[in-house]
């Protein structure tokens, strides 16, 4: 059930430039899968839509949600300024996540670009518990690596840089050919252009992928049809070739969708 | 305290609905709002068949507000009436369709197709600024919104009502051709054409250039033209445009709305329509109105 409630701010801190880090106190990270994501209000009048924003941790004990976010706004810019304390008001748990099941026993290849990275933490937990340790390669912009040391426990850690400051000179993709990499499922976030190249590329090499597709939001709940993406077959609540990222997304089977 | 109106014969237990593409046909806001609290249900413009709606983005908050050009998409009046009219049919509210088309044509198909369904009213949607057929086209002019409405009302089974656009001139004398071709109520505003503008990439932040402004950014406008609307005739109206609680739903009634309808605001707190019912009744216990018939068109000139 999706529920608005409020939530308590546990702790802010700054990752590197533009990037925060923010756990919420909130009984609705008991419900909360990798790859989901909560709508954060920004508790001021003219900034009215609630903010989509992945889901990065949730804790054990189903009291907590950790959410890394970027400065893309206004909003966001708000969510920054928070401290432990404050109270704040959420919506959630929203979307489809990664299936564990569809990863569990096989090579799976973890993909995380910049902001992508961050849902990509709570994957690699939720496929280590069920028994299958995956490799998790990630796309920074530059050396201002973020997260990285807290995948190391749960997973293979690859790095690539756009700059070649750290880790391999490229991007995802090249890292995997870098190294040889072989993968049966690939699990993905990050922006288009690195989802629209690892679509191709699982499909040259038959890899079956899932891929979180990321689009401007207002209701979060499938109501206003505002973030739809293009699907090769009709979609069975439009009728037409669109699915709702929200509700029938945000992760999908990179095959079902038209990037 | 009786918080009942009628609007061409239809009772509602209360004056609340939700605003056409807001709210789905319900379904999605399930998990917040018990739809046995509302006056009615307004769907999403339904077609004659799917459309596919307008490229993304589709959307942008603007302050105070935001901007929707979703362009209608809609599975079409058949997966209406076989998924989303029982849905709503399980719940003691009135359900009101609203009605789209590219043509003449397309609109009288839907309201035929539903003249022998349960749907208690229709609302024609001569009004949306995001598609480039139909729709608004029809509701700019005076003499083209006088002959759809009357071409409609000659075949819908279902009192209509024609929701009204506020990019006119003069909103009275479209409320008067409504009423003279034989609308049984209007309601008004729909969405206000605007546009955004990202500076850093210089380029439209919806695909589709414009959109529909809605939200509290538009209330005052809303309110101005329920006022003038509801003057010029004397067929019930329906009041919507930014309502974000049951203050501004008060006000839209004071203006002259016969019912009001809650939109853009429940993207932002999903149980709005409820929490404007609740306010009502409340403002009714603190003024001691009876009945609420008495809020209507009750500001004092």
């Amino acid at each position: 059930m999706k529920q608005k409630v409020r939530a308590k701010v546990l702790s802010q801190k700054k990752l590197t430039d533009g990037i925060y880090d923010m756990w919420l106190s909130t009984e609705l990270a008991g419900r909360a899968g990798a790859g989901q994501f909560i709508g954060i209000y920004t508790g001021h009048e003219a900034h009215l839509l609630p903010r989509p924003v992945s889901i990065c941790e949730a804790d054990k004990d189903g009291e907590a949600l950790r959410v890394v976010y970027r400065i893309a706004g206004r909003g966001t810019e708000i969510f920054s300024g928070w401290k432990p304390g404050d109270e704040v008001q959420i919506l959630g748990i929203l979307g489809n996540g990664y299936s564990i099941e569809a990863g569990c026993g096989k090579q799976t290849v973890l993909m995380g670009g910049g902001i992508g990275i961050p849902p990509m933490l709570q994957l690699a937990k939720e496929l280590c518990m069920a028994g299958t340790k995956p490799v998790v390669v990630l796309g920074y912009r530059n050396n201002q690596l973020f997260l990285k040391e807290e995948f190391e426990p749960y997973a293979g850690v690859y790095v690539a840089t756009e700059d070649g400051s750290a880790g391999t000179k490229g991007n995802v993709l090249t890292v995997m050919e870098k190294e040889q990499l072989k993968a049966d499922v690939i699990m993905a976030c990050g922006p288009m252009p690195m989802l629209r190249a690892i679509k191709n590329y699982a499909g040259e090499k038959h890899i079956e992928a899932y891929i979180s597709l990321e689009e401007r939001m207002a209701c979060g709940v499938g109501a206003c049809l505002g973030c739809v993406c293009k699907t090769v077959h009709k979609d069975g609540h439009s009728h037409v070739n669109n699915a709702r990222i929200c509700t029938d997304g945000p992760v999908f089977d990179a095959r079902e969708v038209e990037i | 305290m009786n918080t009942k109106v009628t609007i061409a014969g239809v009772e509602f237990k209360n004056p609340v609905m939700t605003a056409s593409g807001t709210f789905g046909s319900g379904m999605e806001y399930g998990d917040f709002v018990d739809l046995n609290r509302l006056g009615a249900v307004v769907t999403k413009g339904v077609a004659s068949v799917p459309w596919p709606g307008n490229p993304v983005p589709r959307v942008a908050e603007t302050y105070g507000g935001m901007l929707n050009a979703i362009g209608l998409q809609n599975p079409g009046v058949d997966v209406f009436v076989e998924r989303d009219l029982p849905f709503l049919q399980q719940f003691d509210t009135k359900v009101i369709v609203n009605v789209c088309g590219k043509s003449v044509e397309d609109y009288l198909a839907v309201v035929e197709r539903l003249g022998d369904t349960a749907v208690d009213m229709l609302e024609i949607n001569v009004s949306c600024p995001n598609v480039k057929e139909g729709a608004i086209a029809f509701g700019q002019k005076a003499d083209s919104l006088y002959d759809i409405t009357s071409q409609i009302k000659a075949k819908a089974k279902q009192p209509i009502i024609m929701k009204l656009s506020p990019n006119v001139t003069d909103i009275a004398e479209m409320a008067r051709a409504a009423e003279a071709a034989g609308a049984d109520a209007i309601s008004l505003i729909n969405t206000l054409t605007g546009m955004k503008i990202d500076i850093h990439k210089r380029s439209f932040v919806l695909a589709n250039k414009t959109g529909g402004l809605s939200g509290p950014a538009i209330k005052p406008v809303a309110v101005r033209m329920v006022y003038q609307a509801s003057h010029a005739v004397n067929i019930p109206v329906i009041g919507m445009g930014g309502i974000a609680c049951a203050e501004d739903a008060i006000e839209f009634l004071l203006a002259g709305a016969n019912a009001v309808a809650v939109g853009a605001m429940n993207f932002v707190n999903p149980r709005a329509t409820v929490e404007v019912v609740e306010g009502i009744e409340a403002y009714m216990q603190q003024y001691k109105v009876g009945d609420i018939k008495e809020l209507i068109g009750a500001v004092g000139e």
